[in-house]
């Protein structure tokens, strides 16, 4: 379970240019479920998201990550919660690492290198022996049936098949909480309903999926379990799908 | 530990894969600094095989040369002094050394010709290096014809001909009897080039020079540690000048090396953005540029070193023998003996690998410290 209170994010502080991305949340997602975040471009969606997935601070309020296995040095046996906006930059990033998948609207691959390559690269700096990290990216292109491209540059795919490598690469790390910005931005209809299985599947497997997006494709499937409505930083509405 | 090492393994991993995306760029860069690499790496190795060659070819000198001076300029030394010599406490032997130079017209080489009281060179024969051999065409048995003073003819027969492992001291050298060397200079009875004096004991060097200095206040004593010294100064001196030849070319490469490894393109901007945000540290980010810059400074590092090696030691550094050999007609060809200075390839090793790698590291320094969150706005 992840527990916002008041979180306000402030942009240009102090500056005559200062500008409000969130203001004053305070949310409580539920784990195993598919939570959606949505409402129109500049409504904090994205910013709420980042600071979720400990890529970047609360100007004020906290965020408690509960029950949820995050790779802590100093955790100790038991404890249940950990508040995340106070730790260090290195403990934030040995979260995001273990804890969280992302899936950016542009799928953010890195060019020039294979598609086994970008689905291993969050791997890399984790000191997991190359082996098992690759056999699980391998096991990853199988599920989402892109293993034929594993040999293959990324910027030879097609829109489709960059998406899947991007799940394939939010998941390798086995996190327990996947963050998708506006994944289906750039897909047709059809994409974006396979996007939305997908979703359901990694639920199906206990994983927590966020999902920030104005794509009705997304806020009306069957599959969601609860939504969360935006406007100039702030929740407008709160529903549950179930 | 193994964690630690399994994360630079897979980082290093991630480097090649990285470093081979930008093929052209990384190739041109390595060939550039390989070339800078080896031109250093073989002016060092040459210049210090050079002085170790001179050095063994100088602990066979005479312990103490002594000339005579005439107004300023070396003389002959009259066969008397030798006998005054030798009678000093300490002196093990003294001999009068007949030597000189002949200019050939026929290629415009200068030989050294020396006349030697061995047995095996009878007067009419003449002992002679290969360089001699190869430029006037001789082998065992033929005639060499020299012109003495007066344009008559002194013919002599080849006896034998140095290996070129001598060559360094015996390419241009001809070997001749004291009768045909007189014949050949008109030079005077009783008289000698220089003196070749042996000394017992090396601490008393200073002492006997100083004693031969004030029984013949004409005289030129010169040590072999001078001599050695000399030859030292001369091999830096030429190295020196070749270095700054090739200045202009280091500047070149530094500033190409610079832009190439500051220069951080958009992509490669977006591409740390894109580490950063899943999930990769500074840290991390830093160690791959880290490693970028290693491979590539290293790569060229190590095949510059070795093919400087080859160059110097297998093919006699032929980029480099006219410069730093001296100036003749007659080169001599030889193989040095391979010696590795360390303390050089040290310097060599932190004046190139260590900028470089560096300079790549640098600018990446700010780029890897933004914030994660911004790869979700690209």
């Amino acid at each position: 379970m992840i527990e916002l209170s008041g979180i306000t994010k402030l942009f240009n502080s102090g500056k005559p240019n200062q500008f409000t991305a969130v203001d004053n949340v305070t949310l409580t997602v539920h784990p195993q479920q598919i939570t959606i975040f949505k409402g129109p471009s500049g409504s904090g969606k994205t910013s709420l998201l980042t600071m979720i997935g400990c890529m970047a601070r609360p100007t004020s309020g906290r965020i408690f990550l509960r029950g949820v296995a995050a790779a802590m040095p100093f955790q100790q046996e038991g404890l249940e919660v950990v508040e995340i906006t106070s730790l260090p930059e290195r403990f934030l990033n040995e979260i995001r690492r273990s804890t969280f998948g992302f899936i950016f609207q542009q799928f953010n691959l890195v060019k020039g290198i294979t598609v086994l390559e970008n689905v291993m690269l969050p791997a890399y700096p984790t000191g997991e022996a190359r082996a098992l990290f690759r056999a699980r990216a391998l096991n990853l292109l199988e599920q989402f049936s892109i293993s034929r491209l594993a040999g293959q540059r990324v910027e030879l795919l097609s829109g489709g098949e960059l998406q899947r490598v991007a799940i394939a690469r939010s998941l390798i790390n086995n996190p327990s909480i996947i963050i998708a910005d506006e994944p289906t931005a750039h897909l047709d209809s059809k994409l974006s309903q396979e996007f939305m299985a997908i979703a359901g599947r990694l639920k199906g497997e206990g994983k927590s999926v966020l999902i920030a997006s104005h794509d009705p494709i997304v806020f009306d499937s069957p599959l969601i379990d609860s939504l969360v409505e935006m406007r100039d930083g702030a929740i407008v509405d709160i529903r549950s799908c179930r | 530990m193994k964690q630690a090492l399994e994360r630079h393994l897979n980082i290093l991993d991630f480097t090649l894969a990285s470093l081979l995306r930008r093929r052209a760029k990384n190739l041109s860069l390595l060939a550039i600094y390989l070339l800078v690499i080896f031109m250093l790496a073989s002016l060092a190795f040459f210049v210090t095989a050079l002085k170790k060659e001179a050095t063994i070819i100088l602990s066979d000198a005479p312990d103490m040369i002594v000339q005579r001076l005439m107004a300023g300029r070396q003389d002959l030394v009259p066969a008397d002094y030798a006998v005054e010599i030798a009678k000093i406490r300490g002196v093990t032997a003294v001999r009068p050394r007949l030597w000189g130079y002949y200019y050939d017209a026929l290629n415009g080489a200068n030989y050294t010709i020396m006349a030697s009281e061995d047995p095996a060179v009878a007067s009419g024969s003449a002992i002679i290096g290969a360089g001699v051999s190869k430029a006037r065409n001789l082998a065992v048995g033929d005639l060499l014809p020299l012109i003495s003073y007066d344009k008559s003819p002194v013919m002599l027969e080849i006896n034998s001909i140095y290996p070129h492992g001598a060559d360094l001291a015996a390419a241009d050298l001809i070997v001749i009897s004291p009768d045909d060397f007189h014949q050949l200079f008109n030079f005077p009875g009783g008289q000698a080039t220089d003196l070749a004096v042996t000394v017992r004991n090396p601490k008393e060097m200073s002492t006997v020079a100083a004693k031969i200095a004030g029984m013949f206040p004409d005289s030129r004593p010169i040590l072999k540690s001078e001599i050695q010294r000399t030859y030292q100064s001369i091999f830096d001196w030429r190295g020196g000048m070749t270095l700054i030849l090739l200045t202009s070319a280091l500047i070149s490469f530094i500033i190409f090396a610079w832009d190439k490894a500051t220069g951080l393109s958009a992509d490669e901007r977006k591409e740390i953005g894109i580490l950063k945000s899943i999930g990769w540290e500074t840290s991390d980010v830093l160690l791959l540029k880290f490693w970028e810059g290693l491979v590539i400074s290293l790569t060229a590092f190590l095949l510059g070193v070795v093919l400087a090696y080859g160059h110097v030691f297998f093919l006699s550094a032929p980029l480099f023998a006219q410069a730093l050999k001296g100036w003749s007609v007659i080169y001599p060809s030889f193989q040095l003996v391979p010696v590795v200075d360390a303390y050089q390839l040290s310097v060599l090793f932190f004046l190139t690998v260590v900028p470089y790698t560096t300079a790549t590291i640098i600018p990446c320094w700010r780029a890897a410290t933004i914030d994660p969150d911004a790869a979700m706005r690209y």
